[in-house]
């Protein structure tokens, strides 16, 4: 079998340009947890169902099982490594889990978090119902999604008091 | 599973991306993805070459004006969908795209490329159809405007050329005194539908019905549409909403898989087409009598 075509492209995620040279069908995903080590991505179905393995390209959510690592290189990243604040302390969406019991085994929480991060930002207080919507896409198979529920809006209080106290 | 190798090339033009088509039958064209890499990653599809359109300019445009919506190949779903004008000139875009796989998955696929899947299954190729639009695609030859009664040729299969690119499709606006209405039923939330119809309804002057077409997914291998006029002129009731299915029925051809028997699909043909079709009908109905106060 012949040699595969390597592509040496710029990834920028969470802040940091790392290089790296990847085949053209190395899936988003799997370059950030083989090829950056970012493991925190998880990946369930691998067909864009689960949502496991959401992250956030240029701020908007998208499956990062569904793109290729060579078509995301002119895109901004944020994975579920880059949702705590600068100085270390969980985020909003993570403190919100974390208060609500929003996880179980965890394994589907980095697609969660990701989504609610850009949810919360487009709908600032959302309702039970939009929280629901919000999340419809994201499956959680310990099933716990009261909780989750629970968490988004949580996550919305306290994003909204974290702007608040930022603007004073 | 992963996809299988192939060879990548990101054009910064559109004439550099149909050369790279030129020759290579077994390319396909990359835009979103959404339906593309699951059908790589399971290796249903393994294409020599990926030609990835996301880098080409001026293609991620909607443009609405009142003979209707151009909606560029690079425009994804989710911001069709959030366009204001595009739901006042045609609002069974809007309509059928809240009903496109899940929030995540509209913003990275995109209208067009939904169209030049062609799966009967997915809403925007019905829609198309439906309302008899067009997509342009370029070529080595330059541009030409399929129409989409010549689009949808078999299952999973566009009339487009190995060597083209869809670049843009075009929903016209609705007839005056036309009525929108679309439902789906899918097993969970987000999920493809076992089926889903759309319908039009145009009323006469005088409020009465003039013309009725439904657009059916899920309910054969190509996108569909049949002509319920003339089981629904004399008005629509019940009796004649059940008439109104059977004619449709004959034109379809539902099929048994894991997700639901034939017959069962064809019971939600029935039951879909009656409070599609109702639903058409009093949309028209407002639009009339709101015309008439004006």
């Amino acid at each position: 079998m012949s040699t595969e075509q390597l592509h040496r492209i710029r990834l920028q995620v969470n802040g940091v340009a790392h290089e790296v040279e990847v085949p053209a069908r190395r899936l988003l995903s799997d370059a950030l947890r083989h090829d950056l080590g970012l493991t925190g991505t998880h990946v369930g179905c691998e067909h864009g169902v689960c949502g496991a393995c959401t992250i956030l390209v240029d701020g908007t959510p998208m499956r990062s099982c569904l793109m290729f690592a060579v078509s995301a290189a002119d895109s901004e990243l944020t994975t579920v490594e880059g949702l705590a604040n600068a100085d270390g302390t969980l985020g909003p969406v993570q403190q919100a889990f974390r208060e609500c019991h929003g996880l179980q085994c965890g394994f589907c929480t980095p697609g969660f978090l990701t989504t609610i991060t850009a949810g919360i930002k487009e709908n600032p207080s959302p309702s039970e119902d939009e929280a629901r919507e919000m999340i419809a896409g994201n499956l959680c198979r310990c099933t716990g999604y009261q909780n989750i529920v629970k968490a988004v809006c949580r996550a919305a209080e306290l994003a909204a008091t974290h702007s608040g106290e930022a603007d004073q | 599973m992963k996809p299988a190798p192939f060879d990548y090339v990101r054009p910064r033009t559109l004439d550099e991306a149909v050369q790279a088509l030129a020759g290579r039958p077994e390319a396909k064209v990359l835009a979103g993805g959404q339906s593309l890499v699951p059908l790589l990653s399971m290796r249903l599809a393994a294409p020599s070459l990926l030609v990835d359109i996301n880098a080409l300019p001026d293609l991620d445009h909607v443009r609405v004006d009142e003979t209707g919506v151009r909606i560029g190949a690079l425009a994804r779903h989710a911001r069709v969908l959030a366009d204001p004008e595009v739901r006042r000139v045609q609002p069974l875009v809007s309509l059928a795209l809240a009903n496109v796989a899940h929030p995540t998955i509209r913003n990275r696929g995109t209208t067009v490329g939904s169209l030049v899947h062609a799966d009967a299954a997915a809403e925007m190729p019905m829609v198309l159809r439906l309302l008899e639009g067009s997509v342009d695609v370029a070529g080595p030859s330059g541009r030409r405007t399929i129409e989409a009664a010549d689009l949808y040729v078999g299952p999973l299969e566009s009339s487009l050329h190995h060597d083209e690119i869809a670049v843009e499709a075009f929903f016209p606006t609705l007839p005056a005194r036309t009525g929108v209405a679309f439902e789906e039923i899918s097993r969970r939330h987000g999920d493809y539908a076992m089926c889903g119809v759309a319908a039009l309804v145009t009323l006469d002057g005088g409020g009465a019905v003039s013309r009725v077409r439904a657009g059916y997914l899920s309910a054969s291998d190509v996108p569909a549409v049949v002509d319920l006029t003339e089981p629904l002129a004399g008005g629509i009731t019940p009796a004649s909403l059940e008439q109104a299915a059977a004619v449709a029925l004959t034109q379809l051809d539902p099929e048994t898989d894991i997700h639901a028997t034939a017959a069962y699909r064809a019971h939600l043909v029935e039951v879909l087409t009656a409070r599609v079709v109702t639903a058409a009908y009093q949309n028209a109905s407002e639009h009339t009598h709101q015309s008439t106060q004006e």
